[in-house]
């Protein structure tokens, strides 16, 4: 069992003009499943093809077209569901949620309002070594993403592509369990990097598969531990909704910006109001929304072109018992296994493709010496270039092959590093290039003790300073490293060094 | 449940129908007959029974996740009133 002790952050605290006040945070997180079809018509959910071109009648609402729905999808959702921990309806149905906007061919989006596919689960948010966040999910329903509407094409006309029309999209529906800017960003991130361990989302947010809804509100310090004594939202203030952010800084900008506007209006005496906001980055500041307002009487009702959607437990205790490792648990497992402090192990678990290239290279090794090398070296050298993991030059058998020469005592660490920019530029077996090259480690005494006695004879006059100032040892040191390459052991050049000098 | 003229506006204005103002009562009239049939039904007890949602057993049907449609942009188009480089075009509408 995961040892899930940690301790609670405190919450962000603002200073109004006249008393501190805590945020409170919920989130709609929507996140497209990785599938390749729509989730009730055969078209392409690919991004980036010409427009309208992945659309099929079923999107575009021609009449009579009837959705049929992706298999793939509904299981993405429960696989999403298990990797949250959370409760997986055998029965769930879709709904159509009814407004109009030209991105939305059919006048109402396919949703599941009143009984959602998935319920209650959780997340944990690390926010540092031993401190994290356990945030509650309320629920996860299946949906259709809307078409895209573009603006600047003409200065009378929008332009609408339904390329995106009828995608899947899993929104996930937290309580208002997040305390800060910081950990509403923290909670993406989590959320992303489940997904992407389940395969299920890729989390790209700049393409917009991945986006928040985000509800803010202030309440007093003590207000909120009321609340959630009682479960009465009285206890805290109203809430704001900042609709449809893509951006990890921005949504904790516009965080900050809208419990500022909304600690000014209370403490001059007036009230806020409950609406939908936009957050402009240029101008840092959210808007109103009115023309949601209006909209917002949906007239939900039970979609009549869909029955009921009956899974069987045997499907989803399958999908159960074939999910990969998580970041926790794999995070748990490299901290018990291999020795790693919790922070390295949160880098190295960050991506399943970094967990994956570190496994491999420490499978057999000394792990907290792949760890630094993963991390430090490969992860720097990686940055600065712009590459990915997936794109590494070096292989982990590579860099397992330095790893097994640094321990072995085969080459110092700063050969190791010069060895590690070869392979890194030119390729090549690491022990191969060693041998090739002339980098071994000269662990040979006789060797070590003929340079050190050259370098003493060559210098009789730092070898008297050094009888009265012992800390010129370190000079000679250098001296013997230079004369041999840097290949000398440093350890037993020191030694004989020492022994030499008589100090 | 009674339907005023005011929501009977209200509703033809979400669904972007179009009513004139005189023809509203008699729309809220309409409204309450079909309303007050429904809640006649009402009156049947169905104290646990489950809502019937097929007259004969069926399973919702479900489709692999492969490409099968689109590709059809000049379809998908040529029923807009204006389309251009491959999008429809619409009159402006800006959050």
């Amino acid at each position: 069992m995961l040892d899930q002790t940690f301790e609670t952050p405190k919450p962000k605290v603002i200073a109004g003009a006249k008393h501190d006040w805590e945020l409170v945070i919920g989130m709609e997180v929507h996140a497209q499943v990785a599938s390749n079809a729509k989730l009730f018509s055969g078209a392409s959910t690919q991004f980036g093809n010409e427009p309208n071109s992945n659309v099929a009648f079923v999107d575009a609402a021609m009449p009579g077209m009837l959705p049929v729905i992706n298999e793939f999808c509904v299981e993405q959702a429960v696989r999403t569901g298990l990797g949250l921990k959370a409760d997986i309806n055998l029965w769930s149905a879709f709904d159509r949620k009814n407004y109009f906007y030209p991105d939305l061919p059919q006048g109402y989006q396919i949703s599941q309002l009143y009984h959602p596919i998935v319920g209650e689960g959780e997340v944990i948010v690390d926010m540092g070594p031993g401190v994290a966040r356990r945030v509650r999910i309320e629920r996860i329903h299946m949906e259709q993403d809307a078409g895209k509407s573009i603006h600047d094409m003409d200065p009378n006309m929008s332009f609408v592509d339904l390329n995106r029309t009828g995608v899947c999209l899993m929104e996930i529906v937290s309580r208002p369990d997040i305390r800060g800017p910081e950990e509403a960003a923290a909670y993406i991130a989590k959320l992303r990097q489940i997904m992407r361990y389940l395969g299920t989302c890729d989390g790209n947010m700049q393409n917009g598969n991945l986006r928040a809804d985000v509800n803010v509100s202030i309440c007093l310090p003590g207000a909120y531990e009321k609340f959630m004594e009682t479960g009465d939202f009285g206890h805290l203030g109203t809430r704001c909704e900042i609709k449809n952010m893509n951006s990890m800084r921005f949504i904790q900008q516009a965080i900050e910006v809208e419990a500022r506007r909304q600690i000014q209006i209370v403490e001059a005496g007036g009230t806020v109001d409950q609406e939908t906001r936009l957050y402009d980055p240029d101008k840092g500041e959210t808007r109103s929304m009115r023309s949601k307002e209006e909209a917002h009487d949906y007239r939900y009702f039970p979609d009549p072109d869909l029955l009921p959607l009956e899974i069987e437990q045997d499907w989803v205790d399958n999908i159960a018992a074939n999910l990969p490792e998580l970041p926790d648990e794999k995070k748990a497992r490299f901290v018990g296994d291999f020795g790693l402090s919790e922070y390295d192990a949160s880098v190295l678990t960050a991506e399943v493709e970094s967990a994956d290239f570190f496994e491999a290279v420490a499978k057999d090794r000394d792990g907290k010496l792949a760890a630094n090398w993963v991390i430090n070296e490969l992860f720097g050298r990686l940055k600065k270039d712009d590459h990915d993991i997936t794109d590494s030059p070096v292989s982990p058998e590579q860099l397992g092959g330095i790893i097994e020469l640094i321990t072995k005592g085969d080459i110092s660490g700063k050969i190791a590093k010069d060895l590690f920019e070869i392979v890194y530029t030119e390729g090549g077996n690491p022990a191969e290039i060693v041998e090739a090259r002339g980098m071994k480690q000269v662990t040979d005494t006789v060797a070590i003790e003929a340079a050190v006695d050259q370098i003493i004879a060559d210098n009789p006059a730092q070898v008297e300073k050094a009888k009265a100032n012992p800390k010129l040892v370190g000079w000679f040191v250098g001296q013997v490293m230079k004369a041999t390459g840097g290949k000398a052991n440093p350890k037993a050049v020191n030694e004989t060094v020492s022994a030499k000098l008589g100090i | 449940m009674s339907i005023d003229t005011a929501t009977a506006a209200k509703v033809a204005k979400l669904a972007r129908i179009k009513v004139e103002e005189d023809a509203l009562p008699a729309l809220a009239q309409e409204f309450n007959t079909i309303l007050g049939f429904i809640e006649q039904l009402n009156e049947v007890d169905v104290e646990g029974v489950d809502p019937m949602t097929s007259v004969t057993p069926q399973r919702l049907k479900r489709r692999v996740d492969e490409v099968t449609d689109g590709s059809q942009q000049d379809k998908v188009l040529k029923n807009a009133r204006d389309a251009r480089e491959g999008f429809f075009v619409v009159p402006k509408v800006v959050e």
